[in-house]
């Protein structure tokens, strides 16, 4: 099996004019420059929605400060959620996804490029109409401000009678169309894996990414073609004078809620499954051992895509919802903990009796599996319904799902970032800069969202731009304040990181990590055929039986 | 390990079947888990009798661990009220406290999960980490154990199972709808952003201040507080006497409260309704019944009638004022707004965000944005003399 590509004579092109390089970036099919675009989009959001939570946790630091108005913190709120979402974590998901796949399944490219590159246009055009509303939602041109509905923008507050102007316009035109983009990638997807595997690789034989991948893909097709729907009713209640949502004649909030978050919630596995995959491929590969337990690792990932289906109405256990429904949703929710909580035990199976290198990488997968099992705990209370009354729409709440977006899913996809950083550029990251990264993130992220839990137990609501002093807020509100410090400082040592080891960074060579599939069997990066010959595998580790031809996996699997 | 969420959920629910044959019975659910859980185990239990004896020392730490717990909240009982008036761990009516109770054996079970698992990650990161001298020979390969995945979904199954049964029957419970006859009927009504309450067995229309009897066991007054909304999406949360429920137009909810002791119980809105959900608070009066009583009786007075056309009373009523709001008695009675009938009997204005005084009124009506920007109450561009003609005629709103 001859997997290298061909070794071609690095040709200098460093004297191209920028406008030529810019129009090959522009007009692009390529899987990995797609890949790219995706990733540096997300992270260009990544900085503001950073800010954004910047403000706020600045107008919070004591009671009754006035470092912003409440409408800019209103509007603070919404565009910090619905960026880091929808153009921040689902970009950085499918910009793995498009990279990774393709090169993990030893194909050529995705099986349709054109749709590849249309996809990402409207999701980059989506972001930018969203934040066009600071320009354009008042009519007047330099008169506009951001939407202020919050992230999930519950109806009625959505309609035109408290939702002058257009910034709601632009934030449901922002998603449409960023959710066509979202659609149109997932299917390219489920597609690439159906129908581009190389010779030998069965279903059973893909690795791991690939499978959650699939997963993620098909959950994306239903889950977002409801939310598509449901903007779209919304634009016709406030365009057309329909009334699905228009309580006043008749129609239903309870119903936008149902439709938001049968979107919502399968959304959160959207972005875990992914998570779950880097973890699946770095953690095995540090530990120096075969993933434990492959096929259970697959039916437990398939087991959270259907189970995750049906339980979006725990988002809603305080909207007065009949005893039955609540305690099904109660038990559908309790119940995906089981497929999760044998995934953790997997990764943990793992490392046991390996020989665990901590290197950035599986540093932040380490993070991440501690983190994932506090926020997978705080989930259960959560599940809870009574517990929900409680805890719903409190900073607990908010504690848990930064817990598990950042704590979980940003953990990974920084190592993911380390990870095939040197597959991507050529270069490795800086070490010493990649540790420092974690460690000032870790401080900062405990800081911020272990303490945030405390004030929700103790009566504090989330979206609220002031609080009244004597309530046992203070000190919590502080530490998580300064917590964010911290994690800013982190993610300028990752940016400079990223920066500094694209231009200086020593070379990465094909292999630099030791792993064991398809992508590191090719150049660093790869060229843009990815394979010089389509290889042919054998088993789930096709890099393993090449260098282990004594003792290789398919005599096992 | 896997039987005690199972025993200690069977133990949960004898203690709430005990609950429905007799009511509230003062001390709180935590302890009297605790005590049944002990009582049960004393005797043997039969069903569990095998559980009981095969781990009866796991079990023994169990309930170190519960009674740790316990009187660690029972010891911090009055610092867990004075750590916050909006703490969920100091229940004071029937439902807080049955939530109070599930979210102790939910705790309970996620800690012990939390130790478990925490320790075993720990002890392979540390353990298998590879050393300074190491050999650079790949570990053995080791694929999957079929047995070893059955395990680790079973007892999670199992801990799911208990926590499921111990959760529906304190939403069963919570979610009664059975009405006492004695009960007090309120509605609550959201506005962007303040709460209207109306009393409409009693007649009486309030504001942002609600005050309900104290329901103690020998004489239960339970109130039912009916849910409405006229605008957005609002949610009525006082922790420490009830989960939160949401205040939706067009979709009528309910709930139940039942506080044991009397005083001030705080708690805010907690669905985000628009510019000023923040200072959309809630203050709940529970009063003895004589107090109660007492206050309904004011509050059903028309409007204290001052010298009949007092100078304030009449820009009162010639200008924007009456559209929204109403004084019983005159012919002030717009709705948009909160009746100012019995004004001063209120400790607050603004829904809470600043004290009920002379100049905070005056403010309020002068530049409402300096209290609560945002809010829907516009500035009335008045006078010096008429400022203060109306904030006369409203300081006699007895």
């Amino acid at each position: 099996m001859s997997t290298d590509a061909i070794a071609l004579p690095r040709t200098e092109l460093a004297s191209r004019p920028f406008v030529d390089a810019l129009h090959e970036w522009v007009t692009t099919v390529d899987h990995k420059r797609l890949g790219i675009l995706y990733i540096v989009y997300a992270l260009v959001f990544l900085v503001i929605g950073g800010i954004e939570a910047g403000v706020m946790r600045i107008q919070l630091v004591r009671p009754h400060n006035d470092f912003v108005s409440p409408q800019v913190f209103n509007r603070m709120f919404t565009m910090h959620g619905t960026t880091m979402i929808f153009f921040v974590a689902m970009p950085l998901v499918f910009g793995f996804a498009n990279y990774l796949v393709p090169l993990m399944i030893g194909a050529r490219d995705m099986a349709f490029p054109r749709l590849n590159a249309f996809s990402f246009w409207l999701t980059a055009f989506g972001g930018l109409l969203l934040y066009f509303s600071l320009v354009g939602a008042n009519g007047l041109y330099g008169a506009g401000n951001a939407p202020d509905v919050g992230w999930f923008a519950y109806a009625p507050l959505t309609s035109r009678t408290f939702s002058v102007g257009h910034s709601t316009d632009f934030w449901t035109l922002g998603l449409l169309v960023s959710g066509f983009g979202s659609i149109g990638t997932a299917i390219n997807i489920l597609t690439t894996i159906l129908c581009l595997r190389c010779p030998g690789m069965s279903l059973g034989k893909m690795p791991l990414l690939v499978w959650l991948n699939f997963v993620m893909s098909g959950m994306v097709v239903l889950a977002v073609s409801p939310l598509t729907a449901a903007q779209l009713m919304l634009l016709v209640d406030r365009y057309l004078g329909g009334h699905f949502f228009d309580t006043q004649a008749g129609g239903s909030a309870v119903i936008w809620m149902h439709f938001f978050w049968i979107f919502g919630h399968p959304e959160v596995y959207v972005l875990v499954i992914p998570a779950f995959a880097f973890a699946s491929e770095i953690i095995p590969v540090f530990s120096r051992k075969a993933i434990f337990g492959y096929p259970v690792m697959v039916a437990a990932t398939i087991c959270i895509g259907f189970i995750g289906m049906s339980v979006w109405a725990h988002h809603m256990f305080t909207v007065g919802m009949s005893s039955n429904a609540n305690t099904f949703f109660v038990l559908s929710t309790m119940a995906i903990a089981v497929p999760t909580g044998i995934k953790i035990f997997n990764w943990l199976a793992t490392m046991w009796g390996g020989k665990i290198e901590f290197k950035t990488p599986m540093l932040f997968c380490v993070g991440f599996l501690f983190q994932f099992l506090i926020a997978g705990l705080t989930g259960i209370m959560l599940s809870a319904a009574p517990f929900d009354w409680q805890l719903g729409n409190s900073y607990f709440v908010v504690a848990h799902f930064h817990y598990v977006i950042v704590g979980g899913i940003l953990f990974t996809v920084f190592a993911a970032f380390y990870y095939w950083f040197p597959k991507m550029t050529g270069r490795m990251c800086d070490e010493t800069l990649g540790k420092l990264h974690f460690w000032l993130f870790l401080i900062g992220f405990h800081l911020t969202f272990d303490f945030m839990h405390i004030p929700g137990l103790l009566g504090m609501p989330r979206r609220i731009y002031t609080y009244e002093p004597g309530r046992g807020w203070d000190i919590w509100n502080l530490i998580v304040t300064i917590g964010v410090f911290f994690q800013a400082l982190g993610t300028l040592v990752f940016v400079a990181n990223l920066l500094w080891s694209y231009f200086k960074g020593k070379a990465a060579g094909n292999d630099p990590w030791d792993a064991w599939t398809l992508e590191w069997s090719t150049n660093s990066p790869p060229p843009a055929y990815n394979f010089a010959t389509i290889p042919a595998i054998k088993s789930r580790r096709p890099l393993w039986d090449l260098k282990h031809p004594d003792d290789p996996d398919w005599k096992y699997e | 390990m896997c039987a005690f969420p199972f025993r200690a959920s069977v133990f949960l629910f004898k203690h709430l079947r005990c609950e429905e044959q007799s009511q509230a019975r003062g001390k709180t659910i935590a302890h009297d888990f605790l005590a049944i859980a002990q009582e049960a185990d004393a005797r043997g239990d039969p069903p569990n009798a095998m559980a009981s004896t095969r781990h009866s020392s796991t079990l023994g730490v169990f309930h170190l661990f519960l009674v740790a717990i316990w009187s660690a909240a029972a010891s911090t009982d009055t610092a867990a009220q004075s750590m916050s008036p909006t703490n969920i761990f100091a229940p004071v009516s029937t439902s807080a406290k049955s939530i109070f109770g599930l979210s102790i054996f939910v705790l309970a079970v996620t800690a012990a999960i939390f130790v478990v698992v925490f320790a075993l990650l720990t002890y392979s990161v540390v353990k298998f980490r590879k050393r300074a001298n190491d050999d650079g020979r790949e570990p053995p390969q080791v694929y999957g154990s079929n047995q070893v995945e059955l395990a680790w979904t079973v007892i999670p199954v199992l801990i799911v199972v208990a926590l499921f049964m111990a959760t529906a029957r304190v939403i069963a419970d919570v979610q009664k709808t059975a009405r006492p006859d004695n009960a007090i009927e309120v509605i609550a009504i959201g506005h962007q952003f303040w709460w209207e309450y109306r009393y409409p067995a009693l007649g009486v229309v309030t504001a942002n201040e609600l005050h309900v009897p104290v329901s103690d066991s020998n004489h239960p007054t339970p109130t039912l507080i009916k849910l409405l909304s006229a605008d957005t999406d609002h949610s009525f949360w006082v922790p420490r006497l009830a989960g939160k429920t949401d205040l939706i137009p067009n979709h009528p909810n309910s709930m139940w409260i039942d506080p044991h002791q009397t005083g001030l119980f705080l708690g805010q809105c907690a669905q985000y309704c628009g510019t000023q959900h923040a200072k959309m608070l809630l203050r709940v009066y529970v009063q003895s019944r004589d107090e109660f009583d007492r206050w309904i009786q004011e509050q059903r007075r028309p409007a204290f009638a001052s010298d009949a056309a007092s100078r304030g009373q009449r820009i009162f009523e010639t200008t924007a004022c009456i559209n929204c709001h109403t004084v019983a008695g005159t012919v002030a009675d717009g709705r948009f707004g909160p009746d100012l009938t019995h004004l001063m009997s209120r400790d607050t204005i603004a829904a809470g965000a600043t004290p009920n005084t002379p100049q905070n009124l005056r403010l309020w009506i002068r530049d409402p944005e300096a209290i609560k920007p945002g809010s829907l109450m516009p500035a009335m561009e008045l006078n010096d003399q008429d400022l203060n003609a109306l904030t006369a005629y409203l300081e006699t709103l007895r």
